[in-house]
């Protein structure tokens, strides 16, 4: 078995310090603007929480019948944590037993967890933006309140701006490095 | 060459009549004054301004160099407005020892200074008539504290402060014997008095409290200001009528060549008043205090009172001579010079504190009046401002060693300098200037760029409203040499002294909404689940929510004539600038504005049964107008039971019909 460069053993623990910033920063925020909002208002996706000025969009939720936003009902909030310091620890192993099929797997648990929260973050917002109360006093036909999941969209009064935030962008370099370092070992392979 | 004459002879009398013709507004305005006042759109001035109400009894807030008017703070007069004086939560802080008094006419202002400089903290105000003193929390514009002043009556010279807000005093304007004595008006030198109380101000709650009043002679205390930086121990009061008049006050109270600028010594007071030199007397005051835990004010009457009397008290007041009835007393902002504007004298003197302490120490005294020692006139003269214009009242100072009086009867704004005396400039106002005020203007940093004019007479200054007028102030620009007239606008109420501060200095720490969980009123519902209607008696309370756009409850029933019937509403929202209104139909009561996280109430007693809307009455979302409920008030015996809620839809009822 081929054994891991020193790229890419340095990669490993690169990429772990890059997913600690998960729990010191937020991944994503979403900026609302509009006119009776001057300053703005942003909700902070963390891995474990939603803060910001949830509450204030909470209040305005209603007029269009979406439902209020609250932190118990996200069960990501608890499983996303323990899925990445489960893939952290996974990438200790990686390290110790030094072998590049081991980095190749890992790599590829990684672009799995990360499509399948985006797709979740997605299905969440459609479903948010979608299912709305038939009793809504503001109804619009056709308006679908969806949020986008990166990029800016106009939605009624409001401006919306969604963009990945610090940890986020980690999280998003750390996928990069992953499949760089993977293409890397891949080409060092004959080399050893 | 006759004709050549008459020519030019025409020419010098037109010439001259040109020369003689009175100043006009175009004439004073410069090109560029527009620009310096100003502030586009979405821009911020440069300075709040407060501004005491007058008659109005409240205190205006305006930007300047805008001119805007930003905010009136319900301070002494009931606001139906918002509801202050009658919601159940407010009435308490127009509370007097003779009830609950609606009205008063407030003079001045004073923001709270730490080393002589503002803090930002804490705007005074007084109320003239029944003597009180207002303190104003400026994280939220309310009214947080006001205190009676006993032994008192025309609370004029007040509420200034000392340089760390140690105290903040008042002084009788019209003298009165202490107490409640029935005694003779023609008893006025034997009985009657004046007093000067020191309120103690804490240093962190801002709690006021009346330390000691100082005794004085009868006579008319006028204004006053507190030392500074080497006069910081003394505080010095204006006076007239010290020949004692008790009637027809324009002539008998204009006789003597010379009344007094009072000089007191407050920190020999103060040891004093701990030495037990003081005598504790009797005294009710009502003391009215907010508290923002319970969003409730109480009022409590206070018992007794600490007097000290010169007599008992050496060293610790001081007559200075000054001409002619004298009205503002102002410090400048070294603390060396006490300029004493005597209103029908045609100069200025100005007083020298380290003269005075020479002429105290060496007892050059001319003489004493009712014993409080009278230091001669010239030992304590720095010098005289000669011919500086008619009718001198109120004197503020730019901290470039600059003075500017102001000029009743020539009706202008003289700029003087302090060292030599001399007059630098003048410019007119329009009409008749009162009060001035630089902002920071009597501390010891003032920041010399505007000076505003506040006139007693408006006239032609704006488009005619009948026979009553708004009172009109003037901003001049002087950062330069000459002062520039740059602005014109209108104020509520009328305008005496007032107060202005860098808007960096509080504009960052505004309360923007009430923190919901810090909410401990009695009668808050946490919740639209906490909502509740309890009946007792005939009182009932209904613990009631505002949340964009409902009421809850919506619906109540189970109400008769002659019920004590108290809304208490908690307005639920955690977002600035939220407010929720509530009205009654037929309730003579007022309103009440509810902010976001505050909890308030509103006592109806209904006298006639029938069906009572009641709704939300600030525009507060696109629901607005949704935002209503109905009462149901049923004769007096009848049996219908309590009942209330929001959203619940009596089917067997609705079908019926």
């Amino acid at each position: 078995m081929k054994k891991l460069t020193t790229v890419g053993k340095i990669s490993v623990i690169v990429v772990i310090l890059f997913l600690v910033s998960l729990w010191l920063y937020p991944m994503w925020r979403i900026d609302l603007k509009a006119p009776q909002y001057p300053g703005g208002l942003s909700m902070y996706i963390w891995i474990n929480d939603i803060k910001g000025d949830v509450d204030v969009v909470n209040g305005l939720n209603h007029y269009i019948g979406m439902k209020t936003i609250h932190k118990s009902d996200f069960k990501e909030f608890v499983y996303l944590p323990l899925t990445m310091m489960i893939y952290m620890g996974l990438g200790l192993i990686v390290l110790l037993m030094n072998r590049k099929i081991g980095y190749y797997i890992w790599s590829g648990i990684y672009i799995i967890i990360a499509l399948f929260s985006f797709y979740d973050f997605y299905k969440w917002e459609y479903d948010y933006g979608h299912n709305l109360d038939p009793h809504a006093p503001i109804q619009v036909p056709g308006m679908a309140y969806q949020p986008p999941l990166i990029g800016y969209k106009k939605m009624l009064n409001f401006e919306v701006l969604s963009q990945p935030h610090v940890a986020g962008w980690f999280y998003i370099c750390a996928g990069a490095i992953l499949v760089g370092v993977s293409f890397f070992e891949w080409k060092k392979r004959t080399s050893k | 060459m006759n004709r050549l004459s008459l020519i030019l002879c025409t020419i010098g009398i037109i010439t001259a009549a040109q020369s003689c013709k009175m100043k006009n507004t175009e004439s004073v305005v410069g090109g560029d004054a527009a620009a310096k006042v100003y502030v586009a759109p979405g821009k911020y001035d440069e300075f709040y301004n407060f501004v005491s109400g007058g008659f109005s009894g409240q205190v205006s807030v305006y930007g300047l160099p805008s001119g805007r008017l930003l905010r009136v703070i319900p301070v002494f007069s009931v606001n139906p407005e918002n509801g202050y004086g009658y919601s159940e939560e407010t009435k308490a802080m127009l509370n007097t020892t003779n009830g609950q008094i609606p009205w008063d006419d407030q003079h001045h202002l004073e923001l709270s200074q730490t080393n002589g400089e503002q803090d930002g903290r804490w705007l005074f105000a007084n109320a003239n008539n029944t003597p009180r003193v207002a303190r104003i929390d400026l994280t939220t514009f309310k009214t947080a504290e006001i205190i009676q002043i006993p032994n008192s009556a025309g609370n004029h010279s007040s509420p200034f402060i000392t340089e760390n807000t140690e105290y903040v005093v008042a002084g009788t304007r019209f003298s009165v014997p202490l107490g409640d004595a029935d005694v003779p008006i023609s008893s006025f030198k034997q009985n009657f008095h004046s007093t000067a109380s020191f309120i103690s101000v804490d240093k962190t709650s801002g709690h006021m409290n009346v330390a000691f009043q100082i005794v004085l002679p009868g006579m008319n205390l006028d204004l006053s200001h507190a030392g500074k930086g080497p006069s910081h121990d003394w505080f010095f009061f204006s006076s007239y009528n010290t020949e004692q008049a008790y009637t027809l006050l324009e002539v008998n109270a204009s006789q003597k060549d010379k009344d007094y600028v009072v000089a007191v010594n407050w920190k020999k007071a103060e040891e004093y008043a701990k030495a037990g030199k003081g005598r504790k007397v009797p005294a009710e005051y009502a003391h009215n205090t907010y508290d923002e835990d319970k969003q409730t004010a109480t009022s409590v009457i206070e018992k007794d009172v600490l007097l000290l009397d010169p007599k008992d008290c050496p060293g610790m007041v001081y007559m200075i001579p000054c001409p002619k009835s004298p009205h503002g007393c102002d410090i400048d902002p070294s603390g060396e010079y006490i300029v004493g504007s005597g209103k029908l004298a045609a100069l200025i003197p100005v007083f020298s504190f380290k003269k005075l302490m020479a002429a105290i120490d060496g007892k050059k005294f001319e003489g004493d009046f009712y014993g409080i020692p009278v230091v001669k006139y010239e030992e304590a003269l720095h010098g005289e401002v000669k011919k500086p214009g008619l009718g001198p009242l109120h004197t503020e100072f730019d901290g470039k060693g600059n003075a500017y009086t102001s000029m009743f009867l020539s009706s202008e704004v003289v700029k003087w300098r302090l060292s030599d005396l001399q007059v630098l400039d003048r410019v007119p106002t329009f009409y008749s200037v009162g009060h001035l005020m630089i902002p920071g203007g009597d501390t010891r940093k003032p920041a010399g760029k505007y000076l505003v004019a506040y006139n007693k007479i408006t006239k032609d200054r704006y488009l005619p409203t009948g026979p009553e007028l708004a009172q009109s102030a003037q901003l001049y620009d002087i950062s330069g040499d000459k002062m520039q007239l740059i602005l014109d606008y209108p104020t509520i109420g009328e305008p005496h002294y007032a107060q202005s501060c860098p808007a960096a200095l509080i504009k960052d720490k505004q309360v923007k909404f009430f923190d919901l969980n810090k909410n401990h009123h009695e009668y808050v519902a946490m919740g639209e689940k906490k909502t509740k209607v309890v009946r007792l008696g005939n009182r009932v309370d209904v613990y009631m929510t505002a949340i964009r756009s409902h009421l809850t409850p919506d619906n109540i029933e189970g109400i008769y004539v002659g019920d004590e019937v108290y809304f208490h509403v908690t307005n639920l929202e955690q977002d600035w600038d939220i407010p929720h209104g509530f009205a009654i139909k037929n309730n003579p009561g007022a309103e009440l504005l509810v902010m976001p996280g505050e909890t308030a109430t509103l006592k109806f007693n209904p006298q006639h049964q029938g069906i009572y809307p009641y709704y939300c009455t600030d525009f507060c979302s696109a629901l607005h107008q949704e935002m209503s409920g109905y009462m149901r008030v049923s004769p007096k015996g009848s049996n219908v039971p309590l009942k209330f809620g929001t959203g619940i839809i009596d089917s067997a009822k609705t079908a019926s019909k």
